[in-house]
């Protein structure tokens, strides 16, 4: 069993339309921490010692947000600037995260193939999480594939919503039960709703 | 009854009339006196007043001036003052008096006259000084301190001199006042215990007296102090003020020690009582009064006929006295390192003899030490030299200080001053604001009233005085002059009101924060002059709000959001309201601001109804996606929504 923490963090809560149903999901799962980091630092006043506790109690540490502007919600900004602290994460005896796992579950409004040289973004997605990635280097973390949902606003029309959402539950499942293939995760740029690698069961 | 209205008369015109044309001239309050009592000597001696008797009784406001001195000198500053003080001040006496001596001695008077002499012109004018200083602003330089711990010394050392006079008495002399006096001498009447007492004893009832006035002044005033504020009575607290001053003076002449002395002990002794400002508020008018009376008759006392016919000799010691005196002093700054404008501020500012003198001469010539004339005569060098000061301190102004300020910028850069601010009030609301300001380190003076509220905050360390502030001579006294900041927390609307008012228009550089007790006090404060306004309950009333949304269900941050646009559109409401109120106009009589209230509160109808958006518009504009539909026109424009986004 690993332990994995799920932080969720979305501004705009009551406007979501992907999120919601993925935060409702996660947050209902047996045996996994949830946390909704606006719900918990509605004033950002976010508690170094509580949030690096919550690190130190597991191995998996998930965060589920929306992409703003090629970046995190403000809120995953503050929270890398107080709890990610030298010496505890990095730097002289930072070595309290070495060997955990850092994986993104996000949502984007641009379609898959906007994402690429040729696409309107003009760089593909992992370039711009190349920040959290370093982050997680510098932790001495293994960053994972993260899984994603592109063209996020016409989801729910396009019916491609509920496949996302219930891959996410079968995902955070199989991480929790240590059947998430994380080898064959690194292969991949990306992990979406149908190629979430798992591992055979026995 | 008719006398003294026309004395009082008489001397208040005179002082009402020069010291504002002095102070305008640039000469300074001292001169100004000096000068309206010169005016007055003919009118005085026409109508046969007695100006020396006049005199003593205005020594007593240099009494008062010592007292208040140790008021802000905490013992602590005056223990560290004390290689200065025995020093500075003890090498300044010593040589001075021995220069004088000898040339007394060489002029061809006995070693006993020239040391009378001696003693007389060592001494300095703590008066005209410390007054000086003080409305310069100086008193905090290191010249200013350099002085003042030599006035203090010489202060001290009066006591001695006084002791040790009469043991220099010319036998000569001594017969002649025998045979003038004759038999009188029994009928003068003296409050002195020491006369009739021996050697010990009188060490004992002087340790004695000043044992008593260190344990009232940190045992008993307190308790007394809130005994009279319990009848809350401002007249009262004044007259037991006055009543301390007095008693401890009266208490220093029975034991023989100085007045002046006893007064400045009790004020150190004072110095961190809760009722500090206060007292210094209280005693500071009658200082001033009888200071400026003590220097009109310094002014009337001048015997011009005397000077006239001496006029060269006498202008002539005058000019050698300030010169040596100032020759003295500057060998001694030089060698105590006083650099600078300093050293010229500490060796102009005290080559003057001093009121003190007076007290020696006269004493010197009921003892028989010094003649009557050459007595006179030395009065006339010591008022003439006291005349001077005032120039000397003008020739240091214009000529001296402008040539140094550079180095003075420099130096002040050194003195750690950070901004002072002013807590009025320290109740539920002051004391809050106090506690966050002294965390960050920052210095307050807190004022309040209210007796028993002081006792307990005393007891957890919290530095708090007694007084209303509503008085401005309070204000002063808590330094607003020099304060960055004002926190009004009292309770009273209207004195808040009316404190908010005075002090925007007399102390415009200070920084007001002030507590309203409800929106119409804002709207009254607001037009008073204040612009940081915070209502006591609406924050608190604010936060309520938003746990109730959240126990409701709310998401915590959306309840957070509500509530900021709650609060926004509140205080927009605020402003727009303040500024079309009227206090001289009743609220409903004001049309502008009943129309806008009217529109307000319409507003709010609609949205409690849920017409509206809620609490403006700003609220819903974050992370809202764009809707489907403007998605399809910007796909049909070619320019893609999706760039920042919300799902």
């Amino acid at each position: 069993m690993a332990r994995l923490i799920v932080y969720y963090a979305h501004p705009g809560h009551p406007y979501s339309q992907s999120n919601r149903p993925m935060a409702d999901t996660a947050a209902g799962l047996e045996g996994i921490t949830f946390v909704d980091l606006y719900h918990d630092y509605p004033r950002f006043d976010i508690n170094a010692d509580i949030e690096q506790q919550r690190l130190l109690d597991h191995d998996v540490v998930l965060f589920q947000f929306p992409m703003f502007w090629y970046s995190t919600p403000s809120i995953v900004k503050e929270w890398q600037d107080l709890v990610l602290e030298h010496g505890f994460a990095y730097g002289a005896g930072g070595d309290k995260l070495r060997g955990k796992t850092l994986m993104l579950a996000i949502t984007a409004a641009g379609p898959e193939d906007a994402y690429s040289a040729g696409g309107y973004q003009h760089y593909p997605m992992r370039d711009f999480l190349r920040p959290l990635e370093q982050t997680a280097r510098l932790c001495e973390m293994r960053f994972a594939a993260p899984y994603v949902l592109y063209g996020s606003l016409r989801a729910p029309t396009d019916r491609r919503l509920d496949a996302h959402v219930n891959a996410y539950r079968t995902l955070l499942e199989a991480i929790r039960d240590d059947r998430y293939d994380w080898d064959t995760a690194d292969d991949l740029e990306v992990v979406q709703a149908d190629t979430i690698p798992l591992r055979g069961e026995g | 009854m008719d006398g003294f209205l026309l004395l009082a008369f008489l001397f208040l015109i005179a002082g009402v009339v020069a010291v504002p044309i002095a102070s305008r001239l640039g000469l300074g309050s001292v001169l100004g006196y000096l000068l309206a009592g010169i005016a007055i000597s003919p009118i005085l001696g026409w109508l046969h007043v007695d100006v020396v008797s006049i005199q003593h009784f205005a020594e007593f406001g240099v009494v008062m001036m010592l007292f208040l001195v140790g008021l802000e000198l905490e013992p602590r500053v005056l223990w560290t003052m004390r290689n200065k003080l025995l020093g500075l001040g003890g090498l300044q006496v010593a040589v001075t008096g021995a220069l004088v001596m000898a040339i007394a001695m060489a002029a061809g008077y006995a070693w006993s006259v020239a040391l009378a002499i001696g003693f007389v012109f060592s001494l300095s004018s703590t008066a005209i000084v410390l007054q000086t200083l003080n409305e310069q602003g100086l008193m905090r330089s290191d010249g200013g301190q350099s002085s003042f711990s030599v006035l203090l010394f010489q202060d001290i050392a009066v006591i001695p001199m006084l002791a040790f006079i009469p043991l220099l008495a010319l036998p000569e002399l001594q017969e002649l006042a025998a045979a003038a006096h004759g038999a009188d001498d029994g009928g003068h009447a003296s409050l002195s215990l020491v006369d009739r007492v021996t050697g010990w004893q009188r060490a004992l009832l002087t340790a004695g007296a000043i044992a008593f006035v260190y344990l009232v002044g940190s045992y008993l005033t307190r308790p007394i102090f809130r005994f009279i504020a319990m009848a809350k009575l401002r007249e009262l607290f004044t007259a037991a003020a006055l009543l301390m001053v007095i008693a401890i003076a009266l208490l220093m002449v029975v034991v023989g020690l100085s007045p002046a002395l006893g007064t400045f002990l009790a004020g150190v002794v004072l110095a961190n009582s809760e009722y500090r400002h206060e007292l210094e508020s209280d005693i500071d008018p009658f200082k001033g009064l009888l200071l400026g009376l003590f220097f009109i008759t310094v002014g009337a006392a001048i015997r011009f006929d005397l000077l006239l016919d001496n006029l060269t000799m006498i202008i002539a010691m005058t000019l050698g006295l300030i010169a040596l005196k100032a020759a003295v002093l500057y060998a001694l700054a030089r060698v105590f390192r006083i650099s600078g404008a300093d050293r010229w501020l500490f060796t102009l500012g005290l080559a003057q003899a001093g009121e003190f003198g007076f007290v020696l001469l006269t004493f010197s010539v009921a003892s028989s030490v010094i003649p009557t004339a050459l007595a006179e005569q030395l009065l006339l060098v010591v008022a003439l030299s006291m005349l001077l000061t005032p120039l000397l301190f003008i020739i240091y102004d214009k000529l001296i200080a402008p040539r140094f300020v550079e180095s003075q910028e420099q130096q002040a850069d050194e003195i750690d001053e950070t901004g002072k601010v002013i807590v009025a009030g320290h109740g539920r609301f002051g004391g809050v604001v106090n506690r966050i300001l002294l965390s960050a380190g920052i210095k307050t003076v807190v004022l309040d009233y209210r007796s028993e509220q002081l006792e307990v905050l005393r007891a957890f360390g919290i530095k708090v005085f007694f007084g209303d502030a509503m008085r401005p001579d309070l204000l002063h006294a808590a330094g607003i002059e020099q304060a960055k900041m004002l926190v009004i927390a009292i309770d009273d609307r209207e004195h808040a009101t009316e404190l908010v008012r005075y002090v925007t228009e007399n102390h415009p550089h200070v920084y007001l924060v002030v507590r309203a007790l409800d929106r119409h006090h804002v709207y009254e404060l607001w037009s008073a002059g204040a612009r940081d306004i915070i209502r006591d309950t609406f924050d608190s009333s604010v936060r309520a709000g938003r746990s109730a949304l959240e126990a409701l269900g709310v998401h915590p941050y959306d309840a957070e959001r509500k509530v900021h646009g709650f609060l926004l559109n509140d205080r927009e409401q605020m402003f727009a309201l303040a500024s079309s109120f009227d206090p001289s106009v009743p609220a409903h009589e004001n049309e502008e601001y009943v129309r806008r209230t009217r529109e307000f509160l319409d507003r709010d109808a609609e949205v409690m109804k849920g017409n509206s958006e809620a609490f403006g518009s700003r609220l819903d504009r974050g992370w809202v996606p764009p809707t489907l539909d403007d998605l399809e026109a910007e796909t049909r424009k070619g320019s893609p929504g999706e760039t920042s986004d919300s799902t």
